[in-house]
């Protein structure tokens, strides 16, 4: 017991040292980040890797507000209530200024809940739920990725272009892939009245029964297929589905399989054709990818990842809003993040005043085998503004007390 | 219906896969009565090592096979390595504990496949030959699920020769009916634990590796595939192999069909169908009733009274716990309040698990049920906080009744796994009934009272609640109910005898245990302010065997202690490395190994030591 309590005396004492320094107005920004770095490494390392390199650029360049950025991370443990009780150490312990991260929804949605709460602000980064801005949003509460409905959204505006009438869908049995394939729906019969869904198949998260499920598909005779299906359950899939002859002949729709986390493990099994959406990597050859791409390479010696961008936008992004803000007095953040601008490299976006959602935009493209490896081909970036709803529909699914 | 027989093949495929996992598990189970968790781990393993040595080989069938051996000698390897140095230490434990130390390597082979292997999924790139099919009945058969179909009644009849044709098998036979008689009888039982576990984790590696044919080795193997094997080996009846491969048909084909008739069905299926299986026949299809008669002859130690140092101590620490807030900060005082949390769940499961030898695997179902009927009522009628504290142990209570009724017919293990099958149900509901409970997005907005807002106040009531409670339970234990409830651990039969009503008295310590715990979810929820799935999970449930087990199931103070140092060590090492799981595993594994009896039972035993020597 003295131990434990010389220990929590001692810890809290060193803690409260970053406060008084910051009193005097050079202390560092501090920005406290909580992911599933144990539970889905493959994402969130890259995302780590990119947050520490864009800190240090940030750095480099002289801070923001004149202060230095510094980044905190914790392990949520795929865990919701750890997330929270981890924030809670984070505004408490580590005095951050700012909450970042999440990368299930439901961690997203926890954190969200807890800076409403407790009047604190938080950034998500990855989530892509659309309940973190619109039926469960408040005012405290930011997202940069594109959403579930963003994503659905371009997919169904290419399917439409289709001749395929006769779709089936495959999900994994949980909220994200409950609403990619309600928007996927919505969204291709409001373009296409002539478009029929002729089933679905719901496998368990991470434990599809591949060969079942792919046999299921092939008895329903679709002429097209949209697949939520990521990680293991998509190589699984893919191989049953390409052993069994389900993609010959037929047009598939595939949400996030171009992100190369997803994509590589394929290797020279990636369907070939399929739309997906996604992120061709250092196949983008604009100035500020490249030099963002080399500096990445440089840097970790390994290609960027999805992730990577996600994790970078995330930190400038929060670089733009602070500095917007001119302060990080919580109500003034907020303020400022409202239609605060920043740069990517893939483009210039924005978090939206109206329901605190990032335009960082969406790649759709096809994919492709090069060298045996799957790679996105025919891909073009949409601009993330250009595939949100209209203003009227976004107010009516936000609470009023989000404003 | 033209699709039927290319369904059932994939069904059969399905089959053979499961038939592989929990044939190695079975035969581990018989022997040894160690329930392995971490099974599914060597399964992963199997995967990863196999796609180390399958990348490395050319790519025709004949080095594929040559491969696939390797990959099976070395899991062995791997089981003999984890028998002789972690489980050969506590076998003389009490049952279960061994549970924990499996959990710990779990733990620990997490991290150590993340460091060897790193984070990206690794797919073996299949030669041509296993990317052929079959034209059968319309549809294509896919090499790898024809070479599995083959495969499951292959290992079935080598086993079933091993078993029947050798004298290993023979004692094999003879020490998965009667383990002490064996050893009675002068057989070398270290040997035969160590060349079973062998067996056992070389079949777990062969799963692994023809898994390759048509998955990555990737880090979810683990515990993606470890409650099925464990619903597969007890739909089948402990111990059964061929209950085993008859379970795994059953629930192949069953999925297999399952989905397509109701494609939403993938979360809860298996589990319905071990209830199912588990209610109409308690010792699961081809098993029979445990011989305990002779086991229950060496008694627990009877719980008596803290001695009076230890009752000044615990005052001392309840006076310390309540002026803490006025010298810890924010967050630590969150922390404390979690393990107020974490000590109602352990305690409620140490009185159904320790007094009244009643093992749940799914302790956390009750804990999401005290969240839900809190969260629900303020969703419904907007309840205020003491509202909610107060209709969490009575909802919770009630399902237990209800539950209970199922569940005091069956003892040992084939109990724990239908409360695992039953919270697995649980979490399946509030999962996908999206409408009510949100799915797994959750419950959110679960305020606080203005009055209970500050962290402080919030935390005094967590305490008064949790000493109230394990007061209450330590009144319960120490009543003449109590002393029935341990008599009917100890020897149902003759407490039948002398007039106990066994049901009611078991039923009585699952509603009791599964209000408490009903309380510490709403209490949980409160602090959280939201309520998730996840508070359902097999792992949250794990937890709480943990807490238990590693403060020790036969003193009243044991669950505390083990509440408060998992809390405790949980939290300061997820905050400080990347590798907690490495650590907190490898703690677990030592704690096992150096205290089989728990934290608390080694505390007593050193102290009795120097009193009644």
């Amino acid at each position: 017991m003295h131990v434990t309590r010389r220990l929590i005396l001692g810890a809290s004492g060193s803690l409260a040292l970053p406060g008084l320094l910051r009193a005097q107005g050079t202390a560092p920004i501090r920005i406290g980040e909580i992911n599933s770095y144990t539970t889905n490494p493959a994402f969130t390392l890259p995302y780590r890797n990119a947050m520490q390199l864009a800190v240090e650029q940030i750095n480099g360049k002289g801070g923001v507000l004149g202060r230095q950025l510094e980044l905190i991370t914790r392990d949520d443990a795929g865990r919701p209530q750890d997330a929270v009780r981890l924030a809670g150490e984070m505004v408490n312990d580590q005095k951050v200024d700012v909450l970042a991260g999440a990368y299930l929804s439901n961690v997203g949605l926890a954190l969200g809940e807890y800076a409403a709460q407790n009047k604190r602000l938080y950034i998500g980064g990855e989530p892509l739920t659309d309940a973190m801005v619109w039926e469960r949003g408040n005012r405290y509460t930011f997202r940069l990725r594109p959403s579930t409905y963003m994503q659905a959204a371009i997919l169904a505006e290419e399917a439409a272009k289709l001749p395929a009438k006769r779709w089936v869908t495959v999900s994994p049995n949980y909220e994200f892939g409950q609403s990619g394939v309600k928007w996927f729906k919505q969204l291709l019969t409001a373009r296409r009245p002539d478009v029929q869904f002729v089933g679905e198949q719901w496998p368990a998260l991470g434990r599809v029964d591949a060969g079942a499920t792919v046999q299921a598909l092939e008895q329903m005779k679709p002429d097209g297929i949209f697949n939520v299906l990521f990680g293991p359950d998509l190589t699984n899939f893919v191989r049953q589905g390409n052993t069994r002859g389900l993609f010959e002949k037929r047009s598939v729709a595939s949400l996030l399989t171009g992100e190369p986390e997803y994509l590589d493990p394929l290797g020279d099994e990636a369907p070939e054709g399929w739309i997906v959406t996604g992120y061709p990597g250092e196949a983008i050859d604009t100035p500020a990818h490249k030099a963002y791409a080399a500096a990445y390479r440089a840097k970790f010696n390994a290609k960027p990842m999805c992730g990577s961008l996600v994790g970078y936008a995330l930190i400038n992004s929060i670089a733009a809003g602070v500095t917007k803000a001119g302060s990080t007095e919580i109500e003034k953040m907020v303020e400022g993040f409202r239609g605060a601008r920043f740069d990517t490299p893939v483009g210039p976006a924005e978090y939206r005043a109206i329901d605190h959602q990032g335009t960082l935009g969406v790649f759709v493209g096809k994919t492709a085998l090069r060298r045996n490896e799957g790679v996105m081909t025919d891909w073009r970036y949409i601009d993330g503004k250009d595939l949100l709803p209209g203003d009227d529909f976004v107010r009516g699914l936000r609470p009023a007390s989000a404003s | 219906m033209d699709s039927i027989i290319p369904q059932l093949l994939t069904g059969l495929a399905g089959a053979s896969s499961l038939f592989l996992v929990a044939s190695g598990l079975t035969i581990i189970f018989g022997v040894t009565r160690i329930v392995n968790f971490s099974h599914g781990s060597l399964m992963m393993l199997g995967a990863y090592i196999g796609w180390s040595i399958l990348t490395r080989l050319p790519r025709e069938p004949e080095w594929f096979v040559l491969g696939i051996i390797a990959t099976v000698l070395a899991t062995a390897v791997i089981g003999v390595l984890l028998e002789v140095v972690v489980l050969r230490r506590v076998y003389r434990a009490p049952e279960l504990f061994q549970l924990l130390a499996t959990f710990g390597v779990v733990l620990i082979l997490q991290d150590v496949t993340l460091w060897i292997w790193g984070p990206v999924e690794l797919p073996l790139s299949r030669p041509r030959w296993l990317r052929t099919a079959f034209d059968v009945a319309g549809s294509r058969l896919p090499m790898a699920d024809l070479i599995l179909i083959i495969v499951g009644p292959v290992v079935l009849g080598l086993l079933w020769l091993v078993m029947n044709r050798t004298r290993w098998g023979t004692l094999v036979r003879a020490a998965t009916l009667d383990r002490e008689m064996v050893a009675a009888l002068g057989v070398d039982q270290r040997l035969l634990f160590t060349s079973v576990f062998a067996l056992g984790a070389g079949l777990a590696g062969f799963g692994g590796a023809l898994s390759l044919m048509s998955a990555s080795a990737n880090l979810h193997i683990d515990l993606a595939v470890i409650t099925d094997a464990f619903v597969v080996v007890v739909v089948g009846g402990l111990g059964s192999l061929t209950g085993a491969f008859a379970a795994s048909l059953l629930i192949g084909i069953l999925q297999a069909f399952g989905i397509v008739l109701i494609p939403k069905s993938t979360l809860v299926l298996v589990f319905l169908v071990m209830a199912v299986v588990l209610v109409f026949r308690p010792n699961g299809l081809m098993g029979r009733p445990q011989a305990d008669a002779r086991e229950a002859l060496v008694a627990a130690p009877v719980v008596r009274p803290a001695p009076r140092e230890l009752r000044l101590l615990s005052l001392a620490t309840l006076l310390l716990a309540i002026v803490a807030p006025f010298f810890v900060g924010d967050y630590y005082l969150t922390v404390l309040t979690d393990a107020c949390v974490a000590v109602i769940f352990a305690t409620s499961l140490h009185f159904m698990m320790g007094p009244g030898g009643m093992a749940s695997f799914g302790h956390a179902a009750w804990f999401g049920i005290g969240a839900y009927a809190a969260g629900l009522l303020m969703q419904w009628i907007g309840a205020p906080m003491p509202i909610g504290l107060l209709a969490a142990p009575i909802a919770a209570g009630i399902v237990a009744a209800l539950f209970g009724w199922f569940v005091v017919r069956l003892s040992g293990v084939y109990l724990s796994m239908l409360t695992l099958a039953f919270a697995q149900i649980v979490w399946a509901i509030c999962f996908q009934w999206v409408e009510l409970t949100g799915g797994d997005n959750g419950m959110l907005g679960l305020v606080r009272p203005e009055w209970a807002r500050d962290e402080r106040v919030f935390y005094w009531v967590a305490l008064a609640l949790t000493v109230a409670v394990a007061l209450l339970l330590r009144r319960a234990l120490y009543a003449p109910y109590g002393y029935a409830l341990r008599a009917v651990r100890d020897s149902a039969t003759r407490a039948r005898a002398i007039g106990l009503n066994v049901g009611w008295l078991r039923m009585a310590a699952i509603v009791i245990a599964g209000a408490a715990c009903g309380l510490s979810g709403a209490l949980f929820s409160y602090g959280k302010g939201s309520i998730f799935p996840t508070y359902i999970t097999i792992s949250h449930s794990v937890e709480a065997l943990l807490m238990v087990l590693l403060g020790g199931l036969q003193t009243i103070a044991g669950p505390i202690i083990g509440a408060l140092v998992y809390t405790g060590l949980a939290d300061i090492l997820m905050r400080s490395t990347d590798l907690w799981r490495l650590v907190l595993g490898a703690v677990i594994v030592l704690l096992v190994v150096a205290f089989p009896e728990g934290i608390a039972g080694a505390a007593r035993r050193l102290w009795l030591r120097g009193r009644e020597a």
